[in-house]
């Protein structure tokens, strides 16, 4: 099935990514032409195959649910964009457009 | 010695020299360091390195030494210099993986894969150039500009592991750590000439790899010979606590003696030869043709379309017929949904990706770019100024077709095939076949720039994609030249039998001799 123009710009919204006007165009393009290879897949019989996330003769093993999580060789501060008293600080909420929409209804 | 002299030694050769002091660690890797700096780095230049560790390195030489005057064990590796795959976390090293997003970024913490190395005495030299979060077969997708074929300048190394493979067919180091989640360690292994190893699903540690999609990822070994590769994965294989899908099977000794048969002793410095100086091709002729007598090799059908490069399939039929003459039975088979597998591929590893790359969104690490708009405009703006193309579009396609109403026509779908496709793969090893051969890639490496059409760009992958699917182990090992370029063949086996796929890679590569590299 096609990709129309309004689904590239749903689905870039929805993984936050910015897309120009002119490159949801070419987007629509590019995904519809690839999405287009996959119909062959409607073709095959699946019925009885089961759905499978996972793969290997052993399946996931289970680990102690305990914490291993080692130390880090330097403070975050050092890898993070903006820290403030252990806390990443990130723009206001309050400016968010969907968050103004959110107080609106409110 | 001088540095050519260096650059054509196997690792274990490295290691047994400096264990037994006859080889300075420190020169060792000063000339793979040099040597990085003379023809990798840099974007006139072949462009593998995306970042070296001189001080680094020497410290870790110097600190070789140390251990060796006090009696300590040196470890398998010691004084071999490696280099690393940028999106495998490495401490006093960018970790970029080949994005923007990344750039500069120092990762706080190691991959057990490095720190494994390490510990057996390797010095990791160098961060290598990649598809920008691996995504891609040619290495043209970094933000850092794209690695060229050392074989031949004009082509694509491969990708999106290109700057390892490069690395290690250009002569700075005998091993190099890749990762692979459709191909992407056997194929550049394939275009430029050296082995690539993809381990079965759980065999190695992924921690402090970043990941991609995570039900297909591994790391895996490249190695100039087949040797370096199974020494390399004996190092990084076996379970870790700190990633929940490694297994806890027993790794076997992978390494072989001259003769094609289980090494056990293989571990024992004093029965490795040290030959300093000795030709390209490494390992003496098989003792006779019965290196794989019992062995069943099957021949899928499906990899051999009537559509292949005549003279990849030419170079495929005298691989095959060595393996005849070393007393292995070669039966035809079929994978009759291997074909299904490119598709499949690409709904499930996007998927995973547009899930996984959520976390670049510029509040924890990596870049940040600021907006008018707040919180939603700070995610918009990084995520767009720092993906590149290739990765924008895979997130996207990752996000449609797990969105509301196309995750049963896509993604549910993909899953189920995906099954069927490994139930091929387990039909074929229960009927007796002990590996499977095929052609890692349908062509040889193609010039940089000539492939433009993103599936186009996909179908390089038609070949490996379904061992990554299948979760099933597979290696790449160089079987001849077509056009003076070099052709992989693809050895894949059952889950966690590397040891039978070590056995007939070894057997081939001994039994093609220099006809490996013609």
């Amino acid at each position: 099935m096609a990709v129309t123009r309004e689904d590239v710009l749903h689905i870039a919204q929805l993984a936050r990514l910015g897309v120009t006007s002119e490159r949801a165009d070419e987007l629509t393009r590019e995904l519809s032409a690839i999405l287009a290879h996959m119909e062959v897949l409607s073709q095959v019989d699946t019925a009885g195959a089961e759905v499978t996330s996972t793969v290997g003769a052993e399946g996931t093993p289970l680990r102690p649910d305990a914490g291993t999580v080692p130390g880090l060789s330097a403070p975050l501060e050092t890898v993070a964009p903006a820290m403030r008293d252990g806390f990443f600080i990130v723009p206001r909420l309050a400016t968010h457009e969907d968050a103004a929409g959110i107080e609106n209804r409110a | 010695m001088n540095l050519d002299d260096y650059s054509l030694l196997r690792a274990a050769e490295i290691a047994v020299g400096v264990r037994a002091g006859q080889v300075s660690a420190d020169a060792v890797v000063k000339a793979s360091f040099d040597r990085a700096c003379d023809i990798g780095a840099g974007s006139d230049n072949l462009n593998i390195v995306l970042a070296a560790a001189d001080e680094a390195g020497r410290a870790e030489c110097e600190s070789l030494t140390e251990k060796r005057n006090s009696g300590k064990d040196l470890g398998l590796l010691a004084g071999v210099p490696v280099v690393i795959k940028d999106n495998i976390a490495s401490l006093g090293l960018p970790t970029t993986c080949g994005s923007k997003i990344l750039e500069g970024y120092v990762s706080p913490f190691e991959a057990t894969v490095v720190t494994r190395l390490r510990s057996h005495g390797a010095i990791v030299v160098a961060k290598t150039n990649m598809d920008e979060f691996a995504m891609g077969s040619s290495t043209e997708n970094s933000a850092f500009g794209p690695t060229r074929n050392p074989v031949d300048v004009r082509c694509v190394p491969g990708g999106s592991s290109g700057g390892s493979a490069a690395a290690v067919a250009a002569g700075i180091t005998p091993i190099a750590l890749g990762s692979e989640t459709g191909g992407s360690v056997r194929q550049p292994a394939a275009f430029c000439g050296v082995v690539g190893v993809k381990p079965t699903y759980g065999r190695v540690s992924r921690y402090g790899l970043v990941a991609f999609a995570s039900s297909l990822d591994q790391i895996g070994v490249l190695g100039r010979t087949v040797d370096d590769a199974a020494l390399g994965l004996e190092v990084i294989a076996g379970f870790d606590r700190l990633d929940s899908t490694s297994s806890d099977a027993d790794v076997p000794i992978y390494r072989m003696s001259a003769l094609g048969v289980p090494a056990p002793e293989a571990r024992n410095p004093d029965t490795e030869l040290l030959r300093i100086g000795r030709s390209a091709v490494p390992l003496p002729p098989p003792p006779d043709s019965k290196t794989l007598e019992g062995v069943v090799i099957g021949k899928p059908k499906e990899y051999f379309p009537d559509s292949l490069d005549a003279s990849v399939r030419d170079v495929c039929e005298r691989s095959l017929e060595k393996f005849r003459e070393m007393g292995a039975v070669v039966r035809d088979i079929s994978l009759a949904r291997s074909p299904l597998a490119i598709p499949v591929y690409y709904i499930i590893a996007p998927a995973e990706a547009s899930s996984n790359l959520a976390r670049f969104d510029g509040v924890r690490y990596g870049l940040r770019v600021d907006s008018p708009l707040g919180l939603k405009g700070m995610y918009e703006e990084t995520r767009s100024r720092g993906f590149g193309a290739e990765v924008t579009r895979r997130i996207l396609l990752g996000t449609y077709v797990l969105s509301a109403g196309y995750y049963d026509a896509y993604y549910k779908k993909a899953q189920a095939v995906r099954r069927l496709i490994a139930e091929d793969f387990t039909a074929a090893f229960s009927s007796g076949v002990n590996a499977i051969f095929t052609p890692t890639t349908p062509t040889p490496a193609f010039h940089i720039g000539a492939i433009s059409d993103p599936y186009e760009m996909y179908l390089n992958d038609i070949f490996t994609v379904t061992a990554n699917l299948a979760g099933v182990p597979a290696m790449s090992v160089p079987i001849g030249r077509v056009r003076r370029l070099p052709v992989g063949g693809q050895i894949i086996c059952a889950h966690f039998d590397e040891y039978t796929m070590f056995r007939v890679a070894y057997a081939l590569e001994a039994a093609l001799g220099a006809e490996a590299h013609q």
